[in-house]
């Protein structure tokens, strides 16, 4: 390739900027006192804290896994703030008590939070660093009988419901980080929605990290009953530090018998600069149950942001029936590493998955698709289709794709197909000769190679998406 | 219109165009012949801005304009079309999408206000029928999975949507049957005004029978070694080129 294909990326990260408000920030540090710390703000009743606890326990006795594609200097795990939230004089009773700061905030990063200038169609919890600072469209939503609010409110406001499904998909215990976040998670979205009832806008979550030093650890509980429908949106952005930031996140999603959830997410967190300073670590445990028959849920992805991505949205199909999706397009440019895949485990007879995976790299990005197809020996007739895609700008960077596949079923059919290509200096010519600038000729073949994911997204998304990845490739050809 | 003085290029250090001179005026047909290897396609790609070529010496000037100090899609949005002899896949992008991404480039160029995509189909109906096209085409990946006839006549649709001033035909009749040549060709005549000029690059005397050029240049070993008027172009069928080269070139 020839060397106009080899400059970087020098655009600025948009949303970059520091909220200057005042914060009630813990001490750093990790020990039990600082679980129950965080669990006393909350004012969390003894069986969360006791879990809490026993998060705690089991992760002091875990290693940091290093099984995957990435490289990063050892992280500091006494190092960190966990618990970080604007500091309020009261309860909030309204989205008019909010701090006008915060909403400026929000106003800044195009998520307007007063609800006459919400977008049309889609109800947002805003969650700025630890805590959620406001949910629209809540009682609206609650006239169907959709809960949709901030955890915390949830263990207050339905203990029940939390208490049932927490952890049920993604165990304390199930890996370094996702024990971490159960340790110390602070708040994050809770959306339920009854039986029967098609959840009729988009809801939609907005993660902010502001605060220096401060990690976030969010947590997301998603149910859909019997045959509910829910499309779940979220979008992350935060500003540009010279320090690495840590995200652990853990999301749960479970879809009762002929229930859909759809989760989507456009995540850009800062992803530190061209020399690879700063920029957010990503270790995020995000996984689905389908746990009834004809259950579906549906993971659509666009990755741009972090310094390291460690992701991979998965689906237990353990309903008879049931089907899991995964779409993903990650992009990596200058140092920014992607290890990312999914998991599909099929339990259940005649269960379904399809995987659509499209990776790009430019700069000197290292991507690597990782993804894991298990059909368990009762999954009769299971089917499995992977597509996984990758696309090369310029020469310093690196793809990689890592499929396991295990199969105990003899009536099981799984696919896998693979490609790499290299945006040519050929295509990129002939769309110029048709009058088209060289940065929209990069974006019109990227989008073009990540179709079949963009389509995956809702209207509202689909758009931001497209622009996004013209902005985070932009100056990638020289 | 175009006016080409001592052009030099080539790649890396092979220097293929070795001093070209040549004059277009509007509403001309020029055909630039050759054998292969004698730099007929380099200049249509030197004309057209393919980086992967390097001018080393000489002018271009287009409409006034130093072409050469123009990029590529500037060229474009002056009028300046190359029908590809090799027309590039871009899966994913629906040809549709493509061609009204284009139309709209060479507009606001011209402080034009962009159109619709409705509006935009009226404009399509029309000109599919000008090179026998199916509809469905549209909605197709830009030549992806395309037949080499399907390709070139995508080519030529895109020319009959952009309108150029100066269109060069890269080697357009290559790979393509007799049907598909005379709508190719037939596409290429019904966009023929006083206006606008062709440059017909071709191995072949074939295309010149649907295309009549006003003027015939032979190009061997990046010179112009002959220029004429139609009849140059049946002499050539006869007698091939080695007549014209020069004898220590022959050679070699």
């Amino acid at each position: 390739m020839s060397s106009s294909i080899e400059t970087l990326v020098n655009r600025e990260y948009k949303f970059g900027f520091v909220t200057d408000i005042e914060a009630d920030t813990i001490p750093r540090g990790l020990t039990e006192e600082t679980v129950r710390l965080i669990a006393a703000k909350k004012n969390e009743p003894e069986w969360l804290l006791d879990w809490r606890l026993k998060a705690l326990r089991r992760w002091t006795t875990m290693s940091e896994p290093h099984w995957s594609n990435v490289h990063y200097d050892p992280i500091d795990y006494q190092d960190q703030v966990y618990y970080s939230a604007p500091r309020t004089k009261k309860p909030l009773g309204s989205l008019d008590e909010v701090d006008p700061k915060l909403l400026e905030t929000y106003a800044k990063l195009g998520i307007p939070l007063t609800e006459q200038k919400v977008l049309a169609g889609v109800a947002v919890d805003a969650v700025f660093d630890s805590v959620s600072v406001g949910t629209t469209y809540r009682e609206q939503l609650a006239k169907m009988g959709i809960i949709f609010c901030s955890l915390g409110e949830a263990v207050r406001e339905h203990p029940d419901l939390v208490r049932k499904y927490l952890g049920s998909v993604v165990p304390y215990s199930d890996n370094f980080f996702a024990a971490l976040n159960s340790a110390v998670f602070s708040d994050g979205s809770f959306v339920y929605v009854p039986p029967g009832v098609r959840c009729p806008i988009e809801l939609s979550t907005y993660f902010r990290i502001n605060a220096a030093n401060t990690g976030q650890f969010e947590r997301t509980l998603i149910i859909a009953d019997e045959g509910a429908y829910v499309s779940y949106l979220e979008g992350c952005t935060a500003p540009k530090r010279s320090t690495h930031q840590l995200h652990a996140a853990v999301v749960e999603l479970v879809a009762l018998e002929n229930a859909t959830v759809k989760y989507s997410t456009v995540q850009n967190w800062y992803a530190g600069d061209e020399q690879g300073q700063g920029g957010i670590f990503n270790f995020v445990t995000k996984r689905g149950k389908c746990a009834g028959a004809n259950a579906k849920i549906s993971w659509t992805q666009v990755e741009t942001g972090s310094a390291i991505t460690w992701k991979y949205p998965s689906v237990i199909l353990q309903g008879d029936n049931s089907v899991g999706e995964f779409y993903s397009v990650a992009v990596v440019n200058h140092h920014q590493q992607a290890d990312t895949g999914t998991k599909m485990l099929h339990l259940g007879r005649n269960t379904r998955s399809n995987i659509v995976s499209k990776g790009i790299s430019a700069g000197h990005g290292n991507n690597s698709y990782r993804g894991r197809v298990y059909v368990g020996p009762k999954a009769d007739g299971a089917r499995n289709y992977t597509q996984c895609d990758s696309m090369l700008i310029g020469n310093g960077c690196g793809a990689h794709t890592f499929p396991y596949i295990e199969v105990l079923n003899d009536t099981a059919q799984v696919e896998h197909e693979a490609s790499t290509s290299k945006i040519g200096e050929d295509q990129i010519f002939y769309l110029q000769q048709r009058g088209i600038s060289k940065e929209n000729a990069v974006s019109m073949i990227v989008a073009g190679f990540c179709k079949d994911v963009f389509k995956e997204l809702p209207m509202e998304f689909a758009l931001e998406a497209q622009q996004l990845l013209g902005i985070t490739l932009e100056g990638s050809v020289g | 219109m175009l006016d080409i003085q001592n052009l030099h290029a080539g790649v890396g250090d092979n220097e293929i165009l070795k001093g070209i001179t040549l004059h277009v005026n509007a509403g001309e047909v020029h055909a630039v012949m050759g054998p292969n290897g004698s730099g007929k396609s380099t200049l249509a790609q030197v004309l057209a801005g393919n980086p992967a070529y390097q001018v080393t010496a000489g002018t271009v000037t287009y409409d006034g304009h130093d072409l050469l100090a123009m990029p590529p899609e500037e060229r474009a949005q002056a009028g300046v079309f190359m029908a590809f002899q090799y027309p590039v896949e871009i899966p994913g992008v629906s040809n549709a999408y493509f061609l009204r991404s284009a139309y709209n480039e060479i507009r606001k160029s011209k402080g034009l206000p962009e159109m619709d995509p409705m509006e935009f189909l009226d404009i399509m109906e029309e000109t599919l029928a000008l090179v026998d096209m199916d509809p469905a085409m549209l909605n197709r990946s830009v030549n992806t999975g395309f037949s080499g006839g399907e390709k070139k006549r995508n080519e030529i649709l895109q020319m009959a949507v952009l309108r150029p001033r100066l269109a060069i035909l890269d080697e357009t009749d290559s790979g393509l049957d007799i049907d598909a040549l005379r709508i190719v060709a037939d596409g290429v005549n019904k966009l023929r005004r006083p206006d606008n000029a062709t440059i017909v690059v071709t191995h072949y005397q074939r295309l010149l029978n649907h295309i009549v050029p006003d003027f015939v240049h032979v190009l061997a070993n990046g010179r112009i070694v002959k220029s004429g008027g139609k009849e140059l172009a049946l002499e050539l069928e006869e007698k091939g080129y080695d007549w014209l080269a020069e004898p220590q070139e022959a050679l070699a």
